[in-house]
């Protein structure tokens, strides 16, 4: 976190001076080890084998907080008859279906009652969505003792109890002694009186299982009672400025505004059926008709009207999985025509960057915004390939466009991070030449268009010509004005234009307007709610009036979890949100995050419908029973619990299971994007993991431009023990070669003792540290990480694994710049050795573009 | 004095090592980067403070623990952001032959560079090796606790851009009041080896302390700074006494030999 946050880290160590304890894991020693109190070296690719053995630790130690758990959580919810473990079954859940090579969540359910889960993969049901799921869990199918084998409890300290410090110590490498200190610091620093946040940075996310290494946290936190409460919480530090932002407004191509899911082709036909589909029958998500009519209204304006369906049509449905690695696959085999990058560049950034470079040769047309010209509009003159001989710039038939942008002091608009709050950056200064900002480019862009299907009178052409684009322009430049497009999201009523104050005025009549339900309200008042900057002197300690957090400047969501079942804070020292029985409604130090005058003893009749099947102890409004969920009914693709596989380039055998890897993981067989063995490569002996540094910023297109910043970190280097250097001959300040079955790099060595090599089964692991800023271009250039690492992703969200794979390491200069996808593998040899996957899971349909997958229905073209 | 005096101090037991002291330092000053060179010791580039990098940010790994620090292995990496010292005794101040360097009003050491002629003296009498020749323009330079931002109330470069508050910046009895509490603090969580470096002249005669002073987390060699320092100058008024002597008696030779010639010729 100093490392990549060091602005948010400032924090960490304000809570360090008055005495908090700060626990680092990570395999390496970083600037936030340095300043910790705790340093826990751990093997790249083995968090959920760490953090289980936490969850095993809080249960087998009875730490666990019983009134929050009981109440606040799904631990006593019974679960199906039907379900498996992956103790029963070797790794594997019940309900893997081998034909289709995915998991069938039916066997996971509550007993005898389907939920829709407030997040993920709604559409996990077999075969098409029911609309009556999401019903409220009835009292028999509770057992509140937490005794009964097949309650959620019990499912989980089962699921865990293999996870021990033994287990920890031969699958992370971290010594028992250790783990247990870790284990008892968290303990100790949570309950009624105290509570711990977990901080974890996009590298968690970067692998094959990624979604539950945060899972696994998640149950931590539940059974510390560590959520909804002040100083708890599970915070997620994006990758950089407003990358929360544009989530909340999605740049992601199966959401809408407010996580509101894209429609399928396949089945959300009509407005009935995707409101049917996606509406919960109780919890907050209820609600959801409101905030789609809203935001289609926001959108079509006067020609959204009942009569159709608010041009619902209009929307994009999608008909399969259009995520980054699934669009470059189909790219490289020329199914893409044209390509947007704006702010970002693949062709370092992305994994198997020769494999992205060959999406872009097969474009029709490539935009490219930045700052500068980046190695991805540069791809075609001087790549690795070109330069190599493998691939002809004559040859390459795209068109590539580049603009360059503005920064952000030369543009207004907003940075929302990551607790969710939104804050105004105002422009300092014009953009110079030509750069402009996004909101110019899209706005422009969307305006040209328009024009020039004015007057079709098609029905494909309607959504273009019915969009509402109407905002403000200022200045010679034409610049939009940002604060119009803010006010916008915010939303208002149609009739007297009113600025909304926030989300539960908003109506599935037609009569309000709102581009992001949960932003509704930042432009309450008609005053840019973002742009407060209160002093801290002048308000109280939760700061409501600087910038503003969604959802209804909540400072802290699900707050109702800050005071206990009787509506009473937990503890004096802990006091934040709690019910006034003089008032009749709930009230603190922030914005209750509950119905307002919902009180404690509240319980629904059978026939409570949408928000009021909450009752007065359900905290959690977005999940349909408003409880945490410990153990995931549905919406998961790879499992109800978190379990520990091995990333697809091991150096080890899973310790736990005989399933090796994630058996959902999408996996890509082509020849430009080989994999090395299941473990115990002996070409590929070594671990390699992934990183940023503070003085670089990601691909480097916004930092090795910078002299000051280039003379801080001059070169691409890579980081390694004293024990590998000896090993492998690496001379400190000298070079490296490292090398995958994908491609090869060269690299100055930094031999330092903040690398350490893992005992584990055994053997002695080396781990090689590859920060990634580097390529050709720029004024501090060097071989780019990801021309190692591969296509290989997590189910869930389709992200990628580049935080564990394996490589070798020699010394001195022997690249030759040789890539898979422009000549194929880099070794020719027999693909054969130890088995990923049990017998089952060998039989995964293979899809379009190579593409092998556990949710083969979402990722095909229907 | 007009103002009271102000000065730095840097705790490093805060210090994550971000830079941007350095950046924000080169930024405020228009200070050219010294060029790309991948020294292969820590993550430490720029090495030393120079003429034209007068925020260093030192990286110390350490075989050892630090006190309070649970690690797998033995093992410490120390972070220190370095500055000009701006001494109560300044060497270079003392040794400059032009009046260029002076002592502002913020008891601050100061170069003007419109009146440096490049002469290097100051160079050789800075105890810390901080003031150096730019290769440009052959004058002399070093950090000016940005007194631009100062005569406008504003704290300096590297202080604002801290995101730790690792570097204070204030008036110096504040800081020193600060630096205690801090000591203690430390000291009573057991960071026993915790202390603070160069705070008055007590601690540090040889500059009779200074305007930028440290909490450190190990002798000061680890951080390639002087366990004790003197100012060169701090030395001139005995030489002087010593020349005068030497001069007394070498006069008195002179006399004593002029008599005794004399005294032949009687």
């Amino acid at each position: 976190m100093a490392e990549c946050h060091p602005v948010g880290f400032r924090w960490v160590m304000e809570a360090k001076r008055r005495g908090a304890t700060i626990i680092h894991v990570d395999p390496r020693f970083t600037r936030t080890s340095a300043v910790a109190d705790i340093h826990v070296p751990i093997r790249p690719g083995s968090d959920i084998a760490f953090l289980g053995g936490l969850v095993n630790y809080i249960i087998s130690n009875e730490r666990w907080f019983r009134d929050y758990v009981v109440n606040y959580t799904n631990a006593a919810a019974l679960v199906s008859e039907d379900y498996r473990d992956t103790e029963d079954l070797d790794g594997l859940f019940s309900g893997w279906d081998a034909e289709k090579g995915q998991y069938d969540p039916s066997s996971w359910q509550y007993r005898g009652v389907e939920v829709t889960p407030a997040a993920g993969h709604r559409e996990m049901f077999s075969g098409e969505p029911r609309a009556e799921r999401g019903a409220i869990v009835s009292a028999e199918q509770h057992d509140f003792t937490l005794t009964d084998p097949l309650c959620v409890f019990q499912i989980v300290k089962r699921h865990f109890s293999r996870y021990t410090p033994e287990v920890v110590q031969e699958a992370c490498g971290v010594p028992p002694e250790l783990f247990e200190k870790v284990a008892r610091a968290l303990c100790d620093n949570s309950g009624r009186d105290r509570t711990s946040a977990f901080c974890y940075a996009v590298g968690w996310t970067q692998h094959s299982v990624g979604v539950q290494y945060i899972r696994t946290a998640a149950i931590v936190q539940m059974l510390l009672g560590n959520i909804g409460r002040p100083g708890g919480g599970i915070m997620a530090l994006r990758g950089h400025s407003s990358i929360q932002g544009s989530t909340d407004i999605p740049t992601l191509y199966n959401m809408l505004p407010g996580y509101l899911p894209m429609p399928k082709a396949s089945y959300d036909t009509d407005l009935k059926k995707y409101l049917e589909y996606n509406e919960s029958a109780s919890g907050w998500w209820s609600e959801f008709p409101k905030y789609t009519v809203s935001l289609l209204k926001a959108w079509y304006g006067p020609a959204a009207t009942s009569q159709n369906d608010w041009c619902y049509h209009y929307l994009p449905h999608i008909s399969g999985d259009h995520s980054h690695m699934v669009t470059v696959a189909a790219m490289a085999d020329a199914q893409v025509q044209g390509y947007f990058v704006m702010g970002e560049n693949p062709a370092v950034g992305s994994m198997n960057c020769a494999l992205q470079r060959k999406g872009l040769h097969n474009l029709k047309w490539l935009v490219v915004r930045d700052f500068a010209p980046t190695e991805t509009a540069e791809f075609w003159r001087n790549a690795p390939e070109i330069v190599a001989g493998d691939v002809k710039p004559e040859q390459i038939g795209t068109e590539v466009f580049f603009f360059p942008c503005a920064a952000h002091t030369e543009k207004d608009g907003t940075f929302t991070n990551t607790q969710r709050l939104l804050q105004w950056h105002h422009k300092a200064v014009e953009p110079p030449g030509d750069c402009r900002s996004e909101l110019h480019f899209i706005w422009h862009l969307g305006r040209r268009l328009k024009e020039l299907y004015r007057s079709s009178s098609e029905q494909k052409d309607f959504p273009l010509r019915d969009l509402t684009w109407d905002y403000r322009s200022i200045g010679e430049i034409e610049e939009p004005d940002a604060e119009e497009v803010l006010a916008e999201i915010s939303g208002y009523t149609l009739g007297d234009h009113k600025y909304l104050p926030g989300y539960k005025e908003l109506k599935d009549d037609g009569s309000t307007v709102c581009g992001c339900w949960i932003y509704c309200g930042c432009y309450k008042d008609g005053v840019n709610q973002p742009a407060r900057r209160k002093p801290a002197s002048e308000q109280t300690w939760v700061a409501p009036e600087w910038g503003w957090a969604w959802p209804a400047n909540r400072r802290l969501l699900y707050n109702r979890a800050s005071a206990d079942p009787d509506g009473k804070p937990w503890s004096e020292r802990k006091k934040y949100v709690w019910w006034d029985p003089g008032e009749r409604k709930w009230t603190g130090y922030d914005n209750p995050d509950f119905i307002v005058d919902r009180p404690p003893d509240y319980r629904p009749g059978p026939g409570a419908k949408g928000i009021d099947t909450l009752s007065g102890i359900d905290p959690f409004i977005m999940q349909a029973e408003g409880k945490a969920w410990m153990y995931d009914p549905n919406g998961l693709l790879d499992g109800p619990l978190p379990t520990h596989y091995e990333p697809e380039e091991s150096v080890l055998k899973n310790p736990l299971y005989g399933q090796q890897c994630n058996p959902a993981r999408m996996e890509w067989i082509r020849n430009d994007n080989p994999y090395h063995k299941a473990w115990g490569d002996p070409d590929y002996p070594f671990i390699a993991t992934t990183y940023r540094l503070t003085e670089h910023h990601t691909a480097g297109g916004m930092s090795r431009w910078l002299p000051w910043l280039c003379e801080l970190q001059p070169e691409m280097f890579i980081e390694v023990s004293p024990e590998l250097a000896e090993l492998r001959g690496l001379e400190n300040g000298g070079w490296a070669t490292v090398s995958t079955i994908r491609g090869e790099i060269e690299a100055r060595v930094l031999v330092t003792g903040r690398m350490q090599p893992f005992v584990q089964q055994g053997r002695t692991l080396h781990t090689v540290g590859i920060p990634y800023h580097w390529s050709w271009i720029g004024r501090s250039t060097g071989d780019a990480a990801n021309e190692l690492t591969a296509f290989v992703a997590d189910p869930n969200v389709s992200i990628e694994e580049s935080k564990a794979f394996s490589v070798q390491v020699v010394a001195g200069r022997r690249a030759k710049k040789r890539r898979a996808a422009a000549q194929g593998p880099l070794v020719e040899r027999e693909v054969s050795g130890p088995e990923r996957d049990l017998a089952p899971v060998h039989e995964k349909p293979g899809g379009k573009h190579g593409l092998h997958a556990g949710k083969t229905e979402m990722t095909e073209e229907s | 004095m007009t103002t009271p005096a102000t000065g730095f101090f840097t705790d490093t037991s805060v210090c994550i090592g971000c830079k941007a002291c350095e950046v924000a330092c080169k930024q405020w000053n228009q200070l050219p980067a010294d060029g790309d060179f991948f020294s292969g010791r820590s993550y430490d580039n720029t090495i030393h403070l120079e003429a034209t990098t007068w925020r260093h940010v030192a990286f110390v790994e350490r075989q050892a623990r630090l006190s309070g620090q649970t690690t797998s292995r033995p093992f410490s990496w120390l972070l220190m952001s370095d500055v000009c010292k701006h001494c109560q005794r300044a060497g270079c101040l003392e040794a400059c032959p032009t009046g260029a360097i002076v002592r502002t009003e913020f008891d601050t050491v100061y170069v003007q560079p419109d009146v440096c002629n490049g002469c290097g003296y100051c160079v050789v009498c800075c105890p810390f090796g901080v003031i150096n020749r730019r290769e440009d323009d052959g004058r002399a330079w070093k950090c000016t606790l940005c007194y631009d931002r100062q005569k406008d109330g504003v704290e300096p470069a590297c202080a604002k851009a801290c995101p730790t508050d690792s570097i204070a910046f204030g008036k110096l009895d504040d800081l020193r009041e600060m630096a205690q509490a801090r000591l203690q603090e430390l000291h009573r969580r057991g960071v026993t080896e915790a202390w603070l470096y160069g705070m008055s002249e007590r601690d540090q005669p040889g500059t009779e302390g200074l305007h930028a002073f440290f909490l450190l987390l190990d002798r000061p060699e680890a951080y390639n700074l002087p366990p004790d320092p003197i100012v060169p100058t701090k030395g001139v008024a005995g030489s002087w006494g010593v020349m005068a002597l030497a001069a007394a008696g070498m006069a008195a030779a002179a006399l004593a030999a002029t008599h005794s010639r004399g005294g032949d010729r009687k």
